[in-house]
Parts: C-alpha cells; sequence; structure tokens
C-alpha cells in the first residue's frame, strides 16, 4: 500500500460507489443530474423565500420523502409493477372521486386530500398511474396499437384527466393526458392520427371554450394580450417578463432580484421560480437550469432505451418525455410563451406533493434500467 | 379478432421505439431552442427595456413639501411659523377596501363622522398614488390610538409634517388669514405637481395672497418600494441609484404691521364689533388692521370639523367676516374735513364768516327739516369750528352749496368709492354717490332723479355713501400728508433663502393738486380743534402729542321727522356705527387711523379713545395704562 496513488484510490472509490449503486438499484448519472438540479433548486428558492429557512427545511423534507420512495421503488421489478399497475390506477381513480365528493377545499379547488397528518393530492399519483396502466395495456399488444387498443388507451387516460380537469386543475390534468399521449405516441401511433387528433383537438378547444371556467378563459385571454388587464390576470405574466428581462445575461446577483425581493412578482417561490432565475441568475443561469433539465431527460431516455421489455421502455419514455413537458409548460408560461397554467418547475418550486411523485418516477426508472433482462452476449 | 392473435414483433418494436426517440429528441430539440430564443429575446434584446420598468416599480418619488415662508411684523418678530405635527396619510391604491378603512377609522374617532363624505371625495380628487392628509395634527392620544391599531389599516400611515403655528394666536387674524387643508375647490386652480406633497393652503389674507412666495418648491426623493407599495428599507441592495431633490423653502415675509400697535388696536376694540386700519402716511405701510371679532387661525390649520365651521360662519358677530377691509358703512361726520376742502377749493365758502347753527338745516324751496345729528345747537360757527364741532347745520348749507356734482369729483382722488389696492385681497370699493351714479345705478325713472335734500346729507357723510375702514383710514393719511398719499401695503420685503431682503418700495398714487395750502392749514386746525375743544376734546388729554381727529356717526337706524334720536331707546344692533379718524403728531404725522365701532353709538365716546390707545402704542411705544383710561363724559360727546 505504500504506492497507493490518488488515481488509484480514487478509482477504489469509484468503484465502491458504483457497486453501492448498483446494489441500490440506482443510476450514478441520474442521481447527480438530480442532486444537483435540488442543489440548484434550493439556492433559488432561498432567496425567492425571502431567506425562509422554514421553506428550505420544509423543501427538504419533501426531498427526503421523495428520495424514499425513488429508493424504494427502484427494487420493484417491471414484472412486479405492471402487475400492480391496474390496482394502483383503481386506487387513484377512487380516491379521485373521493376528492370530487368530499375534497377538502384549497385554493378555492378540491385537490386534497386529508389524510389526518398528511395531506396529498390524488391526481398527483395518477401522474404515475395512467402511464403505468397505458403500459400495462400496450405491453402484450402488438405495436404500432389498433384502432380498438387506442380508444381503450383514450379512456385509460382521459377519465382520470377529465376527474382532474373538473377540479379544476387544468395544469395537472393536461401533465396527465400529456403523460398518456406520450406513451401512445412513442408506441407507433401513426402520424396521420397525430395530425387528425391535433386538429380535433383545435376544434375542441374552440368548441370547449364554452366549458372553461372564467378564470381560465382570462388566463388564455391575458396570455394572447396581457397588456390589457396589467393590474388583474395581466399581471403575473407582466411582471414575470420584467423579472426575466431586467435579469439580462448575467443577472441581478442572488438575492438582488427587485422584482422578487420587492414581492413584484406573484407566485415566486411556486410557480414563478424560474422567473426569480432568471432575474438573479440571468440568462446565463437559465441555459444551466435547462442544460441540467435536458441531461436528466436524455439520460431518462437513454435509460428507458436500455432495457428490452414493451412495458418498462413505453413507461420510462413516457415518465422522461412528461418530464420535459413539465419544464416547457412551466418555462413557456413565465416566459409568455404558453398561457398561464398551475405547473410547477419540477424539482424547483415550493411545496405540493409533485417532489414526491417525480423522484418516485426516476426511481422507476432507474428500477426498470435496472432490472432489464440482459440480451445478447 | 386477427389483431388479437397477432404476434408481438420484437423487432419492429424495437424500430418504432428508435424511430420515436429520435423523433422525440427533434421536437425537444425545437422546443428548447424555441425557449432560448424567448429567453434571449427578453433577457438581452429587450434588457434595457425591461431593466427600465424594474426600476419604474420599485423606485416611487416621494414628494417633500418646501418648509412655508415665516412671517415677520415691521420689528422681525416672527407671527407665523411652522412646528412639526403628526397627521394621518391615505394613499387610496393601496387601502383594499376604502369605505371600510374610512369607517373604521371613523369608529376610532379619528375622522369625524360629518367629514367622512368631504373626506371620500377630497382622497377621490387626488392621484391613486398620492399620499392624501385625512386628519391634520393628532394628538398625543390619537397617536397611540392609531398605532395600536395600524396593522388593520394598510395604505394608512402617520406622517409627520410640519404645520402652521401662529405665536401670538388670533393677533392680527385678519390681516395675516389662515392655512387650511387643501380642498376639494382648491385643487381646481392650483397646479396639482406642484403641490404634491402639500398638506396646507393659504386662506384669505397675506396666507392667500402670498401664497405663490409662501409655498416655496418641494422637493422629492425617490424610495424603494415593495409590490404593495409600502416604503421598504434595506441595507444598500437597491438604494444605490436612487435620487432626491431637496425642498426650496418659501420665501419670508416682512410685513408693515407693528405688532405692538396690532395687539393695542385689538385690545382696545376689546369685545366690540368693529375695526382698526392705522397706516403710515409716509409711505403706505398699514401698521395695524384689526378686525373684531376674529378667530383663532390654528384652528383652521388643525382642520375644523363642518360642526366647528358652522359655529364660525353662522355666529351673529361675523368673526370670519374682515370688516376693516369688507365692511361698508356710511362715512359720517368723517366726511367734513373733505367737504371743507371742497368748499375752500371751489370758492364757495368764507372760512372766517360765522354761519347761526339753530340746530335745524332748512333747504330753500323744501319743508324737509335737517336736524343737528344729536340734537343741540352750535350757535355762531365759522369753518374751523364747525369741523371741531361737528356742526352738521354748517355743512348741510356747505354741501348744498358746493353741489353734489363736484362733491363727488372732488372726493374721487381721496380714494372713494374705489379699491385702496391694498396687497391683500377682498376689499371692497365702498360707494361714492353722484347724480350720474344715481341714474346709472336705478331702473326706475323715478329712482334716477338725485335731490337736492340727497346733497344736503351728503355734506355729512349720510345716504348712498358708503366706505370701509381701510378706505376712511387711506383718507386719513391722505389729509395727513395734505394730498400725498400712498397704496396700503401690509409686505414691505420679501426674505429670499440666502436672507437677502428684497424691500418692496411704496407706491405712491398721483397726489391731490389744486388745494391751497390756507385751505390744508384750516382743515388740520379744525381738526386739532376736534381733539382739543371739539367733539373729541377728551382724547388729547396728556398725549403728549398733537391730534388731528374727527369723529362721525354712520345711521344704521332711521329716525323719524321730528323724532330725536335716543341711544338707550334704540336696540343694540340698531344704534349708530361709530366712526373716529385721526393722525398724529399733527404737525409731522406719522400714523394715521382710522376706528370703527359697530353699534358704538357716538364716534367720540366708543371710537375716539381706541384710536388714542392705538396711536399711543405706536407713538409711544406704550400701551395705555388702565389708569390713564380715557372717559368721555356724556356733555362733552357731540357730535
Amino acid at each position: 500500500m505504500i504506492e497507493d496513488s490518488g488515481y488509484a484510490r480514487t478509482r477504489r472509490t469509484l468503484s465502491a460507489s458504483a457497486k453501492l449503486l448498483s446494489a441500490l438499484n440506482l443510476d450514478g448519472p441520474l442521481l447527480v443530474g438530480l442532486g444537483l438540479l435540488a442543489l440548484y433548486g434550493l439556492a433559488i428558492l432561498y432567496s425567492a423565500s425571502g431567506q425562509s429557512l422554514d421553506t428550505i427545511l420544509r423543501t427538504l423534507i419533501r426531498l427526503a420523502l421523495g428520495t424514499a420512495a425513488m429508493l424504494a421503488l427502484t427494487h420493484a421489478s417491471p414484472n412486479f409493477l405492471r402487475r400492480l399497475s391496474p390496482w394502483i390506477y383503481v386506487l387513484g381513480v377512487m380516491l379521485l372521486l373521493v376528492v370530487e365528493l368530499t375534497g377538502a377545499i384549497g385554493k378555492g379547488a378540491q385537490r386534497w386530500l386529508n389524510l389526518g397528518i398528511v395531506r396529498f393530492q390524488p391526481s398527483e399519483v395518477m401522474k404515475l398511474a395512467v402511464p403505468m396502466l397505458a403500459a400495462w395495456y400496450l405491453h402484450d399488444r402488438p405495436l404500432p396499437p389498433d384502432l380498438r387498443a387506442l380508444l381503450t388507451l383514450a379512456v385509460i387516460i382521459f377519465l382520470p384527466a377529465g376527474l382532474v380537469a373538473m377540479q379544476p386543475d387544468l395544469g395537472t390534468a393536461a401533465l396527465i393526458a400529456a403523460s398518456g399521449a406520450l406513451l401512445v405516441l412513442m408506441a407507433g401511433l401513426s402520424l396521420r392520427i397525430v395530425v387528425l387528433l391535433l386538429g380535433l383537438a383545435v376544434a375542441g378547444a374552440v368548441g370547449g371554450w364554452h366549458f372553461l371556467h372564467d378564470y381560465q378563459r382570462e388566463r388564455v385571454l391575458t396570455f394572447l394580450n396581457p397588456e390589457t388587464d396589467p393590474l388583474g390576470a395581466g399581471y403575473h405574466i407582466i411582471q414575470s417578463q420584467i423579472a426575466l428581462g431586467s435579469g439580462g445575461v448575467f443577472g441581478k446577483g442572488w438575492m438582488h432580484g427587485s422584482q422578487a425581493q420587492l414581492q413584484f412578482l406573484p407566485e415566486r417561490s411556486t410557480d414563478f421560480i424560474f422567473a426569480v432565475v432568471g432575474e438573479e441568475f440571468g440568462l446565463i443561469g437559465l441555459l444551466m437550469l435547462l442544460a441540467l433539465y435536458l441531461f436528466i431527460v436524455a439520460r431518462s431516455v437513454w435509460l428507458a432505451m436500455q432495457t428490452n421489455d414493451t412495458y418498462s421502455r413505453l413507461l420510462a419514455l413516457s415518465l422522461a418525455l412528461t418530464f420535459f413537458v413539465y419544464v416547457f409548460i412551466n418555462a413557456g408560461m413565465v416566459s409568455g410563451l404558453v398561457p398561464v397554467v398551475g405547473v410547477p418547475l419540477p424539482l424547483v418550486s415550493y411545496g405540493g406533493t409533485s417532489v414526491v411523485t417525480l423522484l418516485a418516477g426516476f426511481g422507476i426508472v432507474m428500477g426498470l434500467y435496472s432490472h432489464r433482462k440482459l440480451v445478447g452476449s | 379478432m386477427d389483431s388479437r392473435v397477432r404476434i408481438k414483433d420484437h423487432w419492429n418494436e424495437q424500430r418504432i421505439f428508435t424511430q420515436r426517440t429520435l423523433g422525440a429528441a427533434v421536437v425537444i430539440a425545437v422546443m428548447v431552442l424555441t425557449l432560448i430564443g424567448r429567453l434571449t429575446y427578453l433577457q438581452v434584446w429587450r434588457h434595457d427595456y425591461y431593466a427600465e420598468l424594474s426600476q419604474g416599480n420599485r423606485v416611487r418619488l416621494d414628494p417633500i413639501p418646501a418648509s412655508r415662508g415665516l412671517i415677520f411684523d415691521r420689528n422681525g418678530t416672527v407671527i407665523a411659523d411652522n412646528e412639526p405635527a403628526y397627521q394621518l396619510e391615505l394613499i387610496r391604491e393601496q387601502v383594499p377596501n376604502l369605505n371600510d378603512t374610512l369607517r373604521r377609522l371613523t369608529a376610532l374617532g379619528l375622522i369625524d363622522r360629518d367629514e367622512l363624505e368631504d373626506t371620500r371625495r377630497m382622497i377621490f380628487s387626488r392621484r391613486s398614488f398620492d399620499s392624501v392628509p385625512v386628519r391634520l395634527r393628532l394628538t398625543d392620544e390619537e397617536i397611540g390610538r392609531f398605532a395600536v391599531h395600524r396593522y388593520q389599516f394598510p395604505g394608512v400611515d402617520l406622517a409627520t409634517r410640519q404645520t402652521r403655528h401662529y405665536p401670538y394666536g388670533q393677533l392680527g387674524v385678519h390681516a395675516l388669514g389662515y392655512v387650511s387643508a387643501i380642498s376639494v375647490q382648491d385643487l381646481e386652480h392650483i397646479d396639482r405637481v406642484t403641490y404634491a406633497g402639500t398638506a396646507l393652503i393659504g386662506k384669505l389674507g397675506i396666507e392667500s395672497t402670498y401664497e405663490r412666495s409662501l409655498h416655496g418648491k418641494n422637493g422629492f426623493r425617490e424610495i424603494l418600494v415593495n409590490a404593495q407599495g409600502r416604503s421598504v428599507q434595506r441595507e444598500g441592495a437597491f438604494a444605490a441609484e436612487l435620487h432626491s431633490q431637496a425642498p426650496i423653502a418659501g420665501d419670508d415675509l416682512m410685513l408693515s404691521i407693528d405688532l405692538r400697535t396690532q395687539q393695542a388696536a385689538e385690545d382696545a376694540l376689546g369685545d366690540h364689533r368693529g375695526a382698526v386700519v392705522a397706516i403710515d402716511p409716509s409711505n403706505g405701510d398699514v401698521l395695524a388692521l384689526a378686525s373684531k371679532p376674529g378667530f383663532d387661525p390654528a384652528a383652521f390649520a388643525r382642520g375644523l370639523s363642518r360642526a366647528e365651521y358652522a359655529h364660525l360662519s353662522e355666529d351673529i358677530d361675523k368673526p370670519l367676516f374682515n370688516r376693516a377691509l369688507r365692511g361698508t358703512y356710511p362715512s359720517g361726520s368723517t366726511i367734513k374735513p373733505v367737504i371743507a376742502l371742497a368748499g375752500l377749493t371751489y370758492h364757495v365758502v368764507d372760512p372766517n364768516r360765522q354761519e347761526f347753527c339753530a340746530g335745524v338745516f332748512h333747504l330753500p324751496g323744501s319743508i324737509h327739516l335737517y336736524r343737528e345729528g344729536k340734537g343741540g345747537k352750535h350757535g355762531y360757527v365759522d369753518l374751523e369750528r364747525a369741523i371741531a364741532k361737528s356742526c352738521d347745520v354748517y355743512f348741510y348749507g356747505l354741501a348744498a352749496n358746493i353741489g353734489a356734482d363736484h362733491i363727488a369729483d372732488f372726493m374721487t382722488p381721496f380714494g372713494y368709492g374705489q379699491l385702496t389696492g391694498i396687497d391683500i385681497s377682498g376689499e371692497k370699493p365702498g360707494l361714492l354717490p353722484s347724480p350720474e351714479w344715481k341714474r346709472k345705478a336705478f331702473k326706475r325713472p323715478q329712482d334716477q332723479i338725485w335731490f337736492p335734500g340727497e346733497t344736503v346729507n351728503f355734506g355729512v357723510g349720510q345716504g348712498y355713501l358708503l366706505v370701509t375702514p381701510l378706505q376712511l383710514a387711506h383718507v386719513a393719511s391722505v389729509l395727513a400728508e395734505r394730498g400725498r398719499s400712498f397704496r396700503p401695503r401690509l409686505v414691505t420685503g420679501v426674505r429670499d433663502l440666502e436672507g437677502n431682503v428684497k424691500p418692496i418700495a411704496p407706491a405712491q398714487v398721483p397726489s391731490i393738486d389744486g388745494i391751497a395750502t390756507d385751505a390744508w392749514d384750516l382743515v388740520l386746525r379744525g381738526m386739532k380743534g376736534a381733539a382739543t375743544y371739539g367733539t373729541a376734546a377728551a382724547i388729547s388729554k396728556g398725549a403728549g402729542y398733537t391730534i388731528a381727529g374727527k369723529t362721525g356717526t354712520a345711521q344704521v337706524f332711521t329716525v323719524g321727522q321730528n323724532e330725536k334720536y335716543v341711544e338707550k331707546n334704540v336696540a343694540e344692533r340698531l344704534r349708530d356705527h361709530a366712526w373716529f379718524i385721526a393722525f398724529a403728531p399733527a404737525e409731522a404725522p406719522r400714523i394715521a387711523i382710522a376706528v370703527l365701532v359697530e353699534n358704538g353709538g357716538f364716534g367720540a365716546s366708543s371710537a375716539a379713545p381706541i384710536a388714542r390707545k392705538v396711536m399711543d402704542a405706536y407713538l409711544l411705544h406704550e400701551t395705555t395704562s388702565p389708569a390713564t383710561e380715557i372717559a368721555v363724559p356724556e356733555s362733552q360727546a357731540s357730535d
């Protein structure tokens, strides 16, 4: 051990880490990506919340819960998960119905289920349950899915999405629908049908206008022209764009964003935290954030591609891509590319059960990868 | 059925996954690039624009009111200054529910219930982000009461502001005027930007007329605010580029008022309703301008409740009414020196010829009898004695001989019927009648005729003639200076911030020419006589300087043809008004004065002693002590 070089020591440490990770069914790069993102998120949250240690503590607790869920789910084998899928789905839909009937009121909308100590959103469960059931359904069937399969999938996806939309939580409903739709798309849905569905969606959007709540319509209208109501519904968009724009390339510095610190920016530690990053860390900070997200998505997609059963691939791909949709909708809404829908910035925005769900989702992805059947050589 | 038994084609599935994943990668790349494009647009291309918006968001201009100019008397004594006081201010756009907030402030007793509507209108007349004073001058107890409930009132805050302070209280209020909260009506004629942050505006008198000089120029300071508009102080973080501009205090005014003389005038008037105006005849400086009753100007600066204001404005004694400038009364016999000058100038009188006064004047061709004002008879009197003894019969005849047109023409340059042009607003011109005036003033032809009897009455200052105390003080100063006169003025100089006093030159008005020195001498003798052996003989006792004066009585109540005016039979408010005009020292006049006592009866008994006290205060620099109180025996008072 005399000639024990630093290099060798590093190698040994790395291989020990690798052994530990593999024993835990974890993926190193993805874990590092998530860890960096969580740290970045905590730093910005500390600033956005006005140096609230309480907020940081609560977020750490959620991260811990999410990590626990992740570690647990990495041990689930694809077969076990697949067999469990219908039950989770049924349970989730039932919980949604319970919320619909007796749910506690949170922010004027019925989203929460109070379990005494913990309040949790059944709609979060559906973000995982919908792609799980869809993947379960397609597992034994030939791809691309035929029309009959597609109709079944439509029911699987839009039943819970509809229930969530009725709560009304349009953002989560959209994400649930997106997770299912992306899965079907990855399963080889004919592009002709995609075009047809897009056409129908536009028609439906026009027709569905009448079924929207007033505040939902307002959001769409103010997205199209925020200046019409600068102090009312357009306030969020205007203030978030001021925050982003005034941040410039290098930002105003950590905890020096006047839009955020002086409370001009609404929802600054939740849905609009992306604007705080832009104001305080500038374009560079945002590009770093986007790079982290892209790395996580890319790594997840790569892991998904390594699995070799239909269920695993579809589920893992769906979760990875839904994660990206999350990021895009939030960033797009803050920067004025898409209407304001209540979608948090994944793993960075404060609050909600989404941290737990997301980390659980990555746990599933890692588990599916580490339990893949090694074929070939 | 066929599809059910279709065998899963793993190779095909692999191909689908790969294709779709690549497709997804492309779509993701496009979306990310779109996003980056948007962010670049906002953060690079439009950075300057948004940086400015962000700056505008958090920086608000907070006006710093300029300190109002001070007012000094002629000896440099401060008679109006500023003192700090707490006031309650409200910013409309920060108040969540204005009606509810006002209601709760009322419940706390911080806004008077009667003023709620006015306050609300006031708030809505200002810009929504202006800080509007809703209550001035809180007491310590009220400050405490608000402080306890402060958290319930977002958008409402305590502010220290300078408020007007009058160290001598009511003294000189009708000359000084007062300041009060800017009203909705005021806002219609002031520049809101200039007055942003100003709570008080001058009303009446010096405070109003010299508002522009006194107000100064408000400054501003940029303050850091959060989204609720509350000022936030955070150590240096955003404070670096905040600007401010110091306010420029208003100019100080130096008045001609002599505080001692003013005090003597107000003390001497006491509880009487009346007015005193004293002028330095050599330059028009107003030494004292008093009107009684007065009121407390501090009450207005503090904020008068509706009830308090109603009490003041409905008071039968009219304390808000400036009698010195706006009270118009018949001149009574104070006109006689001027009539005498007219007679001498038009050569219709031989000053040495003795006329017999039997107590009644009979105008040829008329059955109307013109009586001595107070009855009695003077026997043989010449012009000097007629002035001194104020013989009505003599002047009835003299006036008839001069003629109304000539009298009116002659009196015009003395300032009758015109504004004196004093440098505070609100003055009334009074009325100088003439046959021509009567033709114009009345509609019905029978009213347009000037009757010879009206000329007779003109000679003793009754009838249509109306004068203000200020006008008569001016007339007294013209008599004192033998035709030379100046526009009366209160402000003699303006002191700027550096302490340089810019004096205002006295404004001379054209002198009256064409009156012989002999005529002036004779009238002076007559007026000196009035103050020594005549109607106001008692006034000169122990004076130590010579006084030239003239008493007067303005009729309020017309006495019937065959009745005698008996003072005690007439209700107090129907009694005659008493006048006294004078100047002293008679040979080299330093003060000219007019005193009016409403319903004071005869000029000699009530008005003349007041004039003496005022002249003593100015000329001897002392107030008349009670021991030397001038008592006028009833028998001597004949007017």
